[in-house]
């Protein structure tokens, strides 16, 4: 039960993109469409998930000065298994995600979990964590990538709901990620407001 | 003429924040006053700098010989963390004024995307280590006028009376698509 909590705050209640705003650069910078930003959501997911199970399992082992730079390398070490892995078995996804594959390295919310979660509570409950976190952020770049794919090209995971010709290049490009979050963060506020 | 083509590119056409997305954090975290984005701005300029040198020189000389190209994310990310650390220690002796100014902001630019981003593109482009330099500074600048221009559009914004569910983070994001707007207005001129 109270892992079953642990699990649905990551994806509901601390939404790393809508209410944390953790993770910004992948989450405008792959979302071009649903299926990239469910790709790179599932990536972090991984890695979330990995790096939680493994900091929680050694950190009492870890003196707590070199904190910060251990967790970093755990965080590294599964982000090369993953850049190596998806170079092998999805080679079109590994490219189109191109740069923002190492650079989940760098994502905040992976550190900031591992410090503020996994760092003070054990394997079980750091795996649900990783996975809501997770699943969470792969709902929200999902949803950004599936908006922006409709209003600029008139389809959703390839599948075409009206003519391309009606689509608004914009949303596919750099401004419609701004603009598209904006509008997002601010539809997700009114509702929790309300709620 | 080849520099300044990078150069241009890199502040205007491909600019670092507003169409590739490297350094989202800072740019909303420490956009809200002008002063705070100018120190932020020199500090990743400075760190950016210096780490794309000292990455390149290792990838070049111990990692590409030793076959070790599967260790690029890792060791990257070690070395500017360390350098981080190194930078701030030595700005502590050397200029404690500079390092009131930028204190602040130094740890935070080991997780900073852009500086782990220029590190990596510049070896995707094959770049040699003058171009690399250039590229870096141009990054950098790039940054800094994005980090400014959207900090003052910022301090304006603050003023203005907006629905409450728009207010904070959700107008700063159409903002900055609407600056993003006005940069792709520099595609194509190189």
């Amino acid at each position: 039960m109270n892992n079953f909590k642990v699990f649905l705050n990551g994806l509901i209640k601390e939404n790393p993109t809508f209410v944390l705003l953790l993770g910004m650069c992948p989450t405008l910078g792959t979302t071009s469409s649903a299926i990239n930003g469910l790709g790179m959501g599932l990536a972090t997911t991984f890695v979330l998930i990995c790096s939680n199970m493994v900091i929680s399992l050694i950190k009492n082992l870890i003196p707590d000065k070199v904190r910060i730079p251990s967790f970093i390398v755990v965080i590294a070490a599964f982000v090369t298994i993953l850049q190596m892995c998806m170079e092998a078995y999805l080679p079109a996804l590994y490219d189109s995600l191109g740069l923002f594959i190492p650079l989940i390295v760098v994502n905040c919310i992976v550190l900031g979990r591992a410090e503020s979660f996994a760092a003070k509570n054990g394997v079980i409950p750091s795996f649900f964590d990783g996975l809501g976190m997770g699943l969470g952020f792969s709902f929200a770049l999902t949803l950004l990538g599936a908006v922006r794919e409709l209003l600029g090209t008139g389809k959703i995971f390839d599948i075409a709901l009206y003519s391309e010709d009606f689509g608004m290049l914009i949303f596919v490009l750099a401004p419609g990620a701004f603009i598209v979050l904006g509008f997002l963060i601010a539809i997700v506020g009114k509702i929790r407001g309300n709620s | 003429m080849e520099y300044i083509l990078i150069f241009i590119a890199a502040v205007f056409v491909n600019n670092i924040v507003l169409s590739q997305f490297l350094g989202i954090c800072p740019f909303l975290g420490v956009s809200k006053k002008i002063d705070t984005a100018l120190g932020m701005s020199g500090a990743v300029a400075f760190v950016l700098t210096i780490a794309t040198i000292v990455t390149y020189l290792v990838q070049v000389y111990v990692l590409e010989p030793f076959d070790l190209g599967y260790m690029q994310t890792i060791s990257f990310i070690l070395i500017i963390a360390a350098l981080v650390q190194l930078v701030e220690i030595v700005l502590k002796k050397v200029s404690p004024a500079l390092y009131q100014a930028l204190g602040v902001f130094l740890p935070l630019i080991t997780t900073n995307c852009c500086v782990l981003g220029v590190a990596i593109i510049v070896h995707q482009k094959d770049f040699d280590l003058l171009s690399s330099v250039v590229y870096a500074i141009s990054c950098a600048v790039g940054f800094a006028l994005a980090l400014i221009l959207f900090a003052g559009l910022r301090e304006q914004l603050s003023l203005t009376r907006l629905p409450k569910a728009m207010a904070g983070t959700p107008i700063a994001f159409i903002v900055a698509g609407i600056l993003a707007m006005a940069f792709m207005g520099f595609s194509g001129i190189c």
